[in-house]
């Protein structure tokens, strides 16, 4: 099977919108067709990895299950974007997953040595 | 609609369009039952003719139509329901057939 390099970029918060399902159910339909995968929080997307979330409050999903989901899968590049944690207080220790940090110069790189970029 | 221009215009300069994936909210651009005031643009119609005019193939992501009404006769039988929502231009189908369009394109385009 044809083989591609695919990034997944991740932008919204968690709740409120289903964005963050829609990459999500993506990228692991991509894992499905043994792709090259990249799935990389940016922006408010980082929200979602924090870790001991229960939406269950909020009558919603809780997003913590799906990121595990994502190892299940093999996506193993599993990236963030360290300005998008900064800006927000948050470090790697507040993160529900082991994650790579990136920094602005390797995200920028992750998208053009990319095949295609998925970005919502 | 910037995604309806674009397809057009990208039709019109001898592109090829492999497929068009409505995905979350998106899928409501296929919705049949849409009643648009007479002076403003019918995207939905609009959508259907287009696809149907340049044989263009489009899917409905599944569970994203399911939840939000847009059920075709298969579906609508199969809840026991009594309408059919998404046009005939357009199947409805799972992430696998974004996921086919996405290998088997030279670019994917995805409007927000």
């Amino acid at each position: 099977m044809q083989q591609k390099s695919l990034t997944f970029i991740t932008r919204q918060a968690p709740y409120g919108t289903n964005k963050a399902k829609l990459v999500m159910d993506f990228a692991l339909a991509s894992a499905v067709f043994e792709q090259k995968i990249n799935f990389l929080f940016i922006d408010d997307g980082v929200f979602q990895l924090v870790q001991n979330q229960n939406a269950e409050f909020i009558l919603s999903k809780t997003t913590g299950r799906a990121l595990e989901t994502l190892e299940l899968y093999g996506i193993k590049k599993v990236l963030v974007d360290a300005v998008s944690l900064e800006e927000r207080d948050l470090s790697e220790e507040d993160l529900a997953i082991p994650v790579k940090i990136l920094k602005e110069e390797q995200v920028r790189q992750i998208a053009a040595y990319s095949d295609v970029v998925i970005n919502l | 609609m910037t995604a309806y221009q674009f397809a057009k215009e990208a039709v019109s300069q001898g592109h090829e369009i492999y497929r068009v994936f409505f995905y979350g909210d998106g899928v409501l651009n296929a919705n049949a039952l849409s009643v648009i005031p007479q002076d403003e643009m019918n995207l939905p119609r609009a959508w259907e003719e287009f696809l149907t005019n340049h044989g263009i193939d489009s899917v409905a992501c599944v569970s994203s139509a399911l939840v939000r009404g847009i059920l075709n006769s298969d579906e609508s039988t199969r809840q026991k329901f009594a309408g059919v929502s998404l046009h005939e231009s357009t199947q409805i189908a799972g992430l696998g057939q974004l996921v086919d369009a996405t290998l088997h394109s030279e670019r994917l385009i995805s409007f927000v």
